[in-house]
């Protein structure tokens, strides 16, 4: 019933989808994350003007759907003459932009979530402790808090990359031809939903998979010094 | 023994219904897109309307059947009708070749040939051959030299054009290698985006644009260029039929044929499209 070689045509042409889901995803998550620490560093922050303008954003990002916040920003965004006249239009005349700009502020606010539990993880003690060594604000930041809350935020990071490369697939409703975009157009020439389908769900596994390998590999790195394997119990014994 | 009797009339009965079910059709579910106008559109209060919605009605009294039609998205309306969510689709579909070998198509009850749009006072405006009807069947040197008059004005440019229709098809053969051609989930968006500068021309058929150029806030769109029909552009829109119910497209035929005879067509067109749709 399933016909192994129009699969194997549609894994040809869906390939070709490939380059663009992943530089959505990449070039979202690397600007998101700048979003993301901003906001939770603003959240965090004594100023209560900054508190509520990063809430505000968390909130408005989090309440809506992607797929609304991409409508806004493509066709929103194209209905004013004033958008339409500034030096913004050579951006948002783009869909590729458009697409990239809805990614990023959506996984800046979920990702300044995770941020901000991870900062808040980070134990009073140990910043008393540097503050009483005479360590700057920055210099806590940088040897203490963000080595620490990075440790804390990454598995739930981790997560939040997969849902926004799976989220990508929401631009080809914009005319982005990413994966999904392409087995749109191929399902719409040949009426083949399943095979399709499959071939695409297959590739979203297999970059998720490389994905979260990856991330786990970076979470083996940053935590080997919670590793129990043989050579580290024995130091621990004869340290006790 | 008894088990045996009542299994077989069991199977008789369930035969006999089954084949009652295939006979008749009393009623019948019809699909249609609902933002294709003046084929079909919806209303804000959510009702449809359009030529197609006062055809249907018209044709399901002809075949004495009570008719349901609903809204289906474009881009699933075919696999939704292989699947059997709903019987025939009435939504501005022209029967062509490749969608013919999925399923089956009534007679056309309409069609008004492919052509351009282009934002007023822009360069394209006044594109050769503007008015002018080629046929793809009949005349296909003169619509290929049609194609060669505007293929240099078109260089570089952006098409926009609804995905899997027919005049999708016509870019990707003619001119996907001198401009780029961007595709959209419907007719309306890529209007959008034509007002808004990102596409510089638009394609799709002469009673979609030259509808939508006459909406209120899109004054600034106009029909540029030849027409073209025939051909891979397929016989016009048609009823989309599962290849199996032959029945019911024969009653499609049938009722298409009165309604051609008597003028009902030619009025219904008048009032939709402002010309005559009905198919030759």
């Amino acid at each position: 019933m399933i016909d192994f070689a129009f699969m194997y045509e549609a894994l040809i042409r869906l390939v070709g989808g490939v380059p663009l889901t992943l530089q959505l995803s990449l070039i979202a998550s690397a600007f998101g994350v700048i979003f993301a620490v901003t906001a939770a560093l603003m959240q965090l922050s004594d100023s209560r003007v900054l508190r509520a303008i990063a809430d505000a954003y968390v909130f408005v990002i989090r309440g809506t759907p992607l797929l609304v916040q991409i409508f806004l920003i493509y066709y929103g965004m194209g209905q004013f003459d004033f958008i339409r006249h500034s030096f913004l239009w050579a951006l948002l005349r783009e869909p590729y932009w458009c697409a990239i700009f809805a990614l990023m502020f959506n996984t800046g606010a979920y990702g300044s979530q995770i941020v901000r539990g991870g900062l808040l993880s980070v134990p009073k003690g140990q910043i008393e402790a540097a503050r009483s060594c005479g360590m700057p604000t920055v210099m806590i930041y940088r040897r203490i808090i963000l080595p620490l809350a990075i440790r804390q935020a990454l598995p739930a990071y981790g997560n939040e990359i997969i849902l926004l490369t799976k989220a990508t697939s929401l631009a080809s409703i914009i005319t982005m031809m990413e994966i999904t975009g392409v087995a749109a157009k191929m399902i719409a020439e040949t009426y083949r939903v399943v095979e399709v389908f499959l071939v695409a769900g297959g590739l979203y596994l297999l970059i998720n998979f490389v994905l979260s390998r990856g991330v786990a590999m970076l979470e083996r790195r940053l935590m080997r010094h919670t590793r129990t394997d043989s050579s580290t119990r024995s130091v621990q014994r004869r340290a006790a | 023994m008894k088990i045996l009797k009542f299994a077989a009339t069991l199977c008789m009965g369930l035969a006999l219904f089954g084949q009652a079910e295939a006979k008749e059709w009393k009623h019948i579910t019809i699909a249609t897109e609902g933002a294709f106008p003046p084929w079909n559109s919806t209303l804000p209060d959510g009702s449809l309307t359009g030529y197609e919605i006062d055809l249907y009605k018209d044709l399901c009294a002809r075949m004495n059947a009570e008719c349901t039609m609903i809204s289906h998205s474009w881009e699933g309306i075919i696999p939704g009708l292989l699947a059997g969510k709903f019987d025939a689709i009435i939504a501005g579909m022209s029967a062509t070749e490749k969608r013919e070998k999925v399923i089956s198509f009534s007679q056309s009850y309409g069609t008004t040939g492919q052509t351009f749009a282009v934002l007023r006072g822009g360069e394209l405006e006044d594109m050769p051959h503007s008015g002018e009807v080629f046929s793809l069947e009949t005349e296909l040197p003169g619509a290929e030299k049609a194609v060669a008059d505007i293929k240099d004005l078109l260089k570089g440019k952006v098409i926009g054009v609804q995905t899997a229709s027919i005049a999708s098809i016509f870019l990707d053969k003619y001119l996907a290698d001198t401009a780029t051609i961007r595709e959209y989930k419907s007719t309306e968006q890529h209007d959008l985006d034509l007002l808004a500068g990102r596409v510089d021309v638009i394609m799709a058929s002469m009673g979609y644009l030259s509808t939508a150029a006459a909406k209120e806030g899109n004054s600034d769109m106009v029909v540029s260029g030849p027409r073209f029909q025939r051909g891979f552009l397929g016989r016009g829109s048609s009823v989309g039929i599962r290849k199996e119910d032959t029945d019911l497209r024969d009653m499609f035929d049938k009722a298409i044929s009165e309604a051609k005879a008597d003028g009902t067509i030619k009025r219904l067109s008048d009032k939709w499209f402002g010309f005559d749709v009905t198919p030759k």
